[in-house]
């Protein structure tokens, strides 16, 4: 018994048939439960009003805007290493996942800060590093449909999101560097949610239980596609040689 | 490797080797920010830093594609591929001799420009030095994304969204070492990082550039 096992397509297609139906459902519940609580049944902070509730989409979207690559990293390194189409495949189904989720971070961001800062974006670090991070998201998967032959596309765009991930932390901490002083972030997520109050913290847990288990259920559907949309083209390879 | 490194600069000198292209477009960029921001001495000599910094990041950009593209036709890629000197080496070549037509050349011209920017006198000298420590990390990362993007026919516009990102670090330590010496502050922290990003490239991302390019000529 080892997870190797699952590098095989033909198992991996068996596993996620049966996980599938009941992941499925559970993300809606739980995703729909963290939200709507969030939403309607928390109290207004007493300083921030309503805009507080912005939060139940914005650190879920934010975290795995991060995680995601964070994926595609482990993903890509398995590629590299031991030559699993799978994870080759996770890793690019994982991308517009990655990318759309700190898109939303960005938004919603740019959405709470306009009352609350007075500001839609300010060059904060960690806004900027966020923008930066969306902008690898873009190149990652521009390469990736740029190149025809897949096993290249694979081979490369796994070596751009090693490289990237350096230059992606390095900027984090550049950036970090460039704006000392100048405007000191107003405590963002994690200075919160240290002290969230209870009532904030249930629903934000669920919802971030609930985003999370969205993603691992995007990246599988979009990996068996990508499986599928493999096979059809090696059956229709096959056409053509017969 | 000399051998190579002479080629490679008597290819890029030469007409068609795009060297002077990078130097004018420098200057270009250098004249139009003035006409779009307006002519107040003060206003410029607040962006000069920046502006000459990015001028020189693009006109670095404009002959990335041209590192291995034209080796990649004719075929002499897959002579120097299969060449008993490591791939890695002709990669680090590749870079310095991009660097020294390119960013060089910038270092060098960039006390004129930044008269045209009227950059306060203190910064001139941290504004060469910070272009000759920065430069060669913009040609080895630039050299890994040309190394990525070789076999691609329209590669240029990918080229250029996969590397900038890759240039923030560079661009931001490199512009704030302008700033701090132009207000007269101390610069040493991020002229230190500087040379540290330009370092660890130099050093790393060889490694990366030949892994792609292996590929490619797969």
């Amino acid at each position: 018994m080892s997870i190797w096992k699952y590098a095989n397509p033909k198992l991996f297609m068996q596993t996620t048939d049966r996980v599938l139906p009941f992941l499925i459902p559970l993300t809606v519940v739980l995703m729909v439960v963290g939200l709507v609580w969030g939403f309607f049944f928390t109290p207004d902070d007493y300083r921030q009003g309503a805009t507080v509730k912005i939060i139940f989409l914005h650190v879920p979207s934010a975290m795995l805007g991060i995680n995601a690559w964070l994926m595609m990293l482990v993903a890509s390194l398995i590629w590299l290493i031991r030559r699993h189409h799978v994870s080759a495949l996770a890793a690019r189904a994982a991308a517009p996942i990655g990318a759309t989720m700190t898109m939303i971070a960005l938004v919603t961001g740019a959405i709470w800060g306009e009352p609350m800062w007075g500001t839609w974006w300010a060059w904060d670090p960690r806004l900027t590093s966020f923008l930066i991070l969306f902008l690898f998201y873009l190149g990652y998967m521009a390469l990736w449909a740029a190149i025809e032959d897949p096993d290249t596309a694979a081979d490369l765009t796994s070596v751009l999101c090693l490289v990237g991930s350096v230059f992606a932390i390095l900027s984090r901490y550049a950036v970090n560097f460039w704006n000392q002083g100048l405007h000191q972030g107003p405590s963002l997520t994690i200075a919160q949610q240290q002290h969230v109050a209870d009532a904030y913290w249930y629903p934000l847990m669920i919802s971030i239980a609930g985003f999370i288990l969205f993603f691992v259920m995007m990246v599988l559907l979009r990996t068996r596609t990508e499986i599928r949309s493999r096979r059809l083209q090696a059956l229709l390879a096959r056409e053509r040689m017969a | 490797m000399i051998a190579l490194l002479v080629r490679d600069l008597r290819l890029g000198m030469r007409a068609g080797g795009g060297f002077g292209l990078g130097l004018a477009f420098f200057l270009i960029v250098a004249v139009l920010v003035p006409l779009g921001v307006g002519p107040e001495g003060q206003t410029l000599a607040k962006i000069a830093p920046g502006i000459l910094w990015v001028a020189a990041l693009l006109a670095c950009l404009l002959s990335l594609d041209r590192i291995f593209a034209l080796d990649f036709e004719d075929g002499s890629l897959d002579l120097l591929a299969t060449a008993p000197m490591p791939l890695e080496g002709v990669v680090t070549m590749k870079a310095l001799a991009h660097w020294i037509t390119t960013g060089l050349a910038l270092t060098l011209a960039s006390p004129v420009l930044a008269l045209l920017m009227n950059l306060p006198g203190a910064g001139y000298g941290w504004l060469v030095a910070s272009l000759a420590v920065g430069t060669p990390a913009l040609s080895v990362i630039g050299t890994f994304g040309a190394a990525l993007t070789v076999g691609l026919k329209r590669g240029g516009l990918l080229l250029s969204l996969l590397v900038l990102p890759l240039y923030v670090p560079t661009l931001i330590f490199g512009a704030e070492v302008v700033r701090r010496g132009a207000e007269g502050q101390a610069v040493l922290t991020p002229l230190l990082l500087l040379g540290g990003i330009t370092a660890g490239a130099a050093a790393l991302l060889p490694f990366a550039s030949a892994a792609a390019l292996r590929i490619n000529l797969r």
